[in-house]
């Protein structure tokens, strides 16, 4: 299972350019963000100019990646080594973390024009550029250290953009996320500290090597899991995500949903791997949590009076399918075919619910910003008003739906067949329940859109480019789901 | 010489024309309707050249992998032409119709848009090639047709809406899990195989039946079978054209034809017998045929009567499938394009009335064929065919089913056929005498309910021509069934290679 996530001997040492594309991975996006502080861009060129070496420079890994295997780099710095590593899966979800990035960051500067949110809009720029930079350095990192700095890192960058809206409620829902994330981090840290205490390592494959089961690494994977679990507002703990979505600004919403959350579920299988692996209760346990979320979420979302709430609800019970997937990642007696269908399956949905999230936070900001209203009665008659919003809304539901041909359907036929193969058919129903549960919720929203005896509005038009992006977004969910095997050709096999 | 572009040209003509359409402006009518009929023409063409090169044998693939062990099919074989063309022919009327009836009519862009979506998934799922293809397709059919359900934004749309959607979508989970059932048997598994699930058929006996409830419980859903048929009737709220669309071209008969596909390309036959399932699927089918014929006569109004009998002659095609024996088989596929035909033209009638003379009931027809006679016309020869009278298409089918019933020595279904037959001319026959035999408006007595001068002739010219055209083709599917490419002929040539492979 390690070898899956890239903890092991590399072949090949990097060569010279590929240790360039790292640092422009890493440093340019921090260095764009205090550009963008600096300039305030207020045209879409500009972002996309700087977006574009970015781009390059994650292309550029994943291409050595494919050329030379498994990039590996160590430093010591102070005494403590700092290693990192680049395999198929941190490619893709540095593919991922930087496209998502460049369309929120492109999506911006129309969003900032048409809403005036003042001064304090220019800070946006370089802490959307620390946060992608954190991400990154999270897929990447091979030692607890570095994981628990850039966790801390993005968590601030996150807390920031989620307070800049500057609204009394965005405050107090900004405050109170920033003080379970650090719940979280101090959870994950102690768990960290156990580790590090009792088996002395530091290294994720170090430890790997080292680690037993027992007491203490129970005890420390519990921590780290609750910990982490907070932070990627895995059910029930997710109580705090729905006020925060509700009062971001749009871009910052889709970054969030699509990716911060996601970067602690990842670090939560990782660490697992490595400290629980073959252990039956806690990914049990997980994975029935797993169902209720996706239960409770689609009932939430359901309920749901205001389209961002909805959206954000959403992701939720959308945690909950990946959750469903933990026994067949971590558990005992595993076929192997089941495994690496649950593997592609979790990946899968993860990207498709990070495009499709991002393309719905955005569709749902635009059909706000055009209506001027948040509730989902005031989404009356944008049918005919709003189509081009609403059909991009249409399209990411179709991902987060699991209907074909999106990746959500591909990612949730994976995870059937891996769980059909299992033989879990609670699992099984699960899954195939949050499908209903999502169109009840989704096609609520499509009712009132048709509604044609609504009065009529007047429309604040929209920026260019504003829906473009998102609907590149939904489509990239859709072709996601038609091509699963070209990204996930990279995860194959043992990340060799 | 495998044209693996023909079948995904085809495909994409109307996703294309989707495409397109969604960008255009609202007001750019003459546009959206040249694109329309371009893309309806060469459709037809490009389903032409396929049911050639059908007949000289080929079989052109078009595939490509989506993860490991599953592939996305796009295959030309002799049933999904058959059924291609049968929604090609038809989308090129229908959206001729649709044209003129939303004349004036508010969101065309949305109708149009989500219309072509919604015949591209019909040709997805005559040209898939394995299941995992077809269910593609098959949910996309349910997304595109829910904008045309609720087309008109009432109340009343939107509810029924809420009912189709609940039916299709609760279907298609019930189909996914069949299909994930079956590909974690089988792995991958093409509608091509020769050999069928048969050998299976020693240790899973249980799960094989299993996912053959799912399966065709999933499509039984679409295809209207009684109980299931819930979300039919309901959605006679909608626009004729979409009534058309989801009786006679896409919905009602994916249903149909994804069962087809589950018995003679994935199961076999012979593996259905064996198992036991194609008693209880004719049993089903009676139940539904007799069910919807009595539900029809009870109806007071024209298109919730014409919505019942649909339901009822939908299961002929599921009936004559679970008949083993060839006439069984060539019954049923004919019956799947002599409906269509036979049905289209029924709706496109009544639509016409409806936006004419503002004519809803069945007892306001009285005299209308003296002020529609050519629509009264075509209507008359849709009755006579659903009735089954010589020598109408409808009369082919019954025929074929009558002695497919006989040859597999199932004598209680000529019984219901006969019964059939008769509830079929108590529900159409007293329409049918209104408009010819009865005096009303047209004679002097009373007024239509709302007339509408929508055209030089007896309506708008958009409406009436593919009503004639439908009616004329239920005559000539009849009368010239001997021809080669006929409906008949290309139905006995698919159940010739079914039962000699």
């Amino acid at each position: 299972m390690i070898e899956r996530f890239g903890l092991h001997e590399s072949t090949f040492d990097p060569l010279w350019y590929t240790h360039w594309a790292l640092a422009a991975t890493l440093v340019l996006p921090i260095l764009a963000g205090l550009l963008g502080a600096r300039c305030a861009p207020r045209r879409l060129f500009p972002v996309a100019l700087a977006c574009l070496p970015i781009l390059l420079a994650g292309a550029l890994l994943v291409f050595d990646y494919q050329q030379a295997g498994l990039l590996r780099w160590q430093w010591q710095v102070a005494g403590v080594e700092i290693s990192l590593r680049f395999n198929g899966l941190s490619g893709l979800m540095l593919m991922i973390t930087q496209w998502v990035g460049a369309a929120a960051a492109l999506y911006t500067p129309g969003h900032l024009r048409i809403t005036h949110p003042g001064k304090r809009a220019r800070w946006l720029w370089p802490l959307m550029g620390v946060l992608i930079s954190s991400l990154s350095l999270i897929w990447l990192a091979a030692d607890l250290l570095t994981l628990y700095a850039a966790l801390e890192l993005m968590g601030l960058a996150a807390v920031g953009m989620l307070l800049l809206s500057g609204k009394p409620a965005a405050l107090k829902a900004g405050i109170r996320y920033l003080l379970l994330a650090l719940v979280g981090s101090l959870a994950y840290l102690l768990g960290v500290a156990l580790l590090l205490g009792y088996w002395g390592a530091l290294g994720l494959q170090a430890l790997a090597e080292v680690v037993e089961p027992g007491p203490v690494t129970w005890v420390a994977a519990a921590l780290i899991g609750a910990g982490l679990a907070l932070k990627a507002a895995l059910f029930p703990l997710h109580g705090w995500l729905t006020p925060v979505h509700e009062n971001a600004w749009t871009p910052v919403s889709a970054l969030h949903a699509a990716l911060v959350i996601k970067a602690s579920l990842f670090i939560l299988l990782m660490l697992w791997s490595i400290l629980l692996p073959g252990t039956l209760l806690a990914p049990r346990f997980v994975a029935w949590l797993g169902m209720l979320a996706i239960v409770w979420g689609g009932l939430i979302a359901w309920r749901a009076d205001s389209l961002k709430t909805l959206v954000a609800s959403s992701t939720v019970g959308q945690l909950g399918y990946l959750m469903v997937a933990f026994p067949l990642l971590l558990g005992p007696s595993i076929t192997p075919l089941a495994e690496a269908l649950a593997w592609e399956g979790f990946w899968l949905h993860l990207m498709g619910h990070s495009l499709a999230k991002a393309a719905m936070f955005m569709a749902a900001g635009n059909l706000i910003i055009a209506t001027g209203e948040s509730s989902l009665r005031g989404l009356s008659g944008t049918s005919r008003r709003l189509p081009l919003s609403l059909l991009i809304f249409g399209i990411a539901a179709v991902t987060l739906m699991g209907l074909p041909p999106s990746a959500g359907f591909t990612a949730k036929w994976l995870l059937l067949q891996a769980l059909v193969i299992s033989q879990q058919w609670v699992a099984v129903a699960a899954l195939l329940a949050g499908t209903l549960l999502t169109a009840a919720y989704v096609f609520r929203v499509f009712r009132y859109s048709f509604d044609e005896t609504a009065p009529r509005h007047q429309y604040q038009p929209l920026a260019p480019g504003m829906d473009i992006i998102a609907l590149c977004l939904a489509l990239a969910a859709f072709a996601l789901g038609l091509l699963a095997h070209l990204p996930l050709a990279l995860i194959q096999g043992g990340g060799v | 010489m495998n044209a693996a572009w023909l079948p995904l040209t085809t495909l994409a003509t109307s996703l294309l024309a989707a495409a397109v359409i969604f960008l255009l402006p609202e007001e750019a009518r003459r546009l959206r309707t040249s694109i329309n009929l371009l893309a309806a023409v060469s459709k037809i063409i490009l389903v032409a050249l396929m049911v050639v090169r059908v007949s000289q044998g080929y079989e052109d693939t078009f595939s490509f992998q989506i993860v490991g062990g599953v592939e996305f099919v796009l295959r030309a074989d002799a049933l999904g032409v058959m059924f291609a063309g049968l929604s090609s022919l038809l989308w090129l009327c229908t959206t001729i119709y649709a044209i003129g009836y939303l004349e004036g009519a508010a969101n065309r862009k949305r109708f149009f848009g989500f219309f072509s979506l919604c015949v591209a998934s019909t040709l997805g799922i005559a040209l898939a090639g394995n299941l995992f293809t077809f269910l593609i397709f098959y949910e996309m059919l349910t997304l595109s047709t829910y904008p045309l359900v609720v087309h008109s934004g009432t109340a009343k749309a939107l509810a029924a809406g809420r009912v189709y959607l609940r039916y299709t979508l609760t279907a298609g989970v019930v189909l996914l899990l069949g299909v994930v059932l079956l590909y974690s048997l089988t792995n991958d598994y093409s509608f091509a195989s020769e050999e069928g699930l048969s050998p299976y058929l020693n240790d899973h006996r249980g799960l094989l039946t299993l996912i053959f409830v799912l399966l065709v419980g999933g499509l039984a859903v679409k295809a209207a079978m009684v109980p299931l048929h819930g979300w039919l009737p309901r959605a006679m709220v909608a626009p004729a054209p979409v009534s058309a669309l989801l009786h006679a071209v896409a919905v009602v008969k994916a249903g149909a034809f994804g069962i087809l596909r589950v018995i003679y390309d994935l199961y076999g036959i012979e593996l259905s017998v064996q198992l036991g399932v194609t008693t209880w699927l004719a049993v089903a089918a009676s139940i539904t045929i007799i069910y919807g014929s009595l539900r029809a006569i009870a109806q007071q109004e024209l298109k919730p009567r014409l919505a019942f009998s649909t339901i009822s002659q939908v299961s002929y095609v599921v009936l004559g499938v679970s008949l083993f024996g060839p006439f069984g088989t060539i019954g049923a596929l004919a019956h799947l394009l002599h409906q269509g035909f036979m049905k289209v033209t029924l709706f496109f009638c009544a639509g016409n009335y409806a936006e004419e003379l503002g004519i809803h009931r069945i007892d306001e027809m009285d005299g209308a064929g003296k002020r529609m006679p050519l629509t009264s016309l075509a209507f008359t020869v849709g009755a006579l065919g659903m009735i089954g009278l010589p020598p109408i298409a409808g009369f082919i089918t019954k025929w074929y089913l009558g002695v497919g019933a006989i040859q597999a020595e199932m004598y209680w279904v000529v019984a219901v056929l006969v019964a059939s037959s008769t509830l079929n001319a108590v529900y159409f026959l007293p329409i049918v005498h209104r408009l010819w035999f009865r005096e009303g408006p047209a004679h002097g007595k009373g007024a239509w309910p709302k007339e509408q001068r929508l055209g030089r002739l007896e309506t708008h010219g958009w409406l009436l021509w593919p009503a004639v055209f439908t009616a004329l083709v239920s005559i000539g599917a009849g009368l010239l069934a001997g021809l080669p490419f006929s409906p008949l002929d290309w139905a006995t040539r698919v159940a010739v290679g079914e039962y000699l492979p």
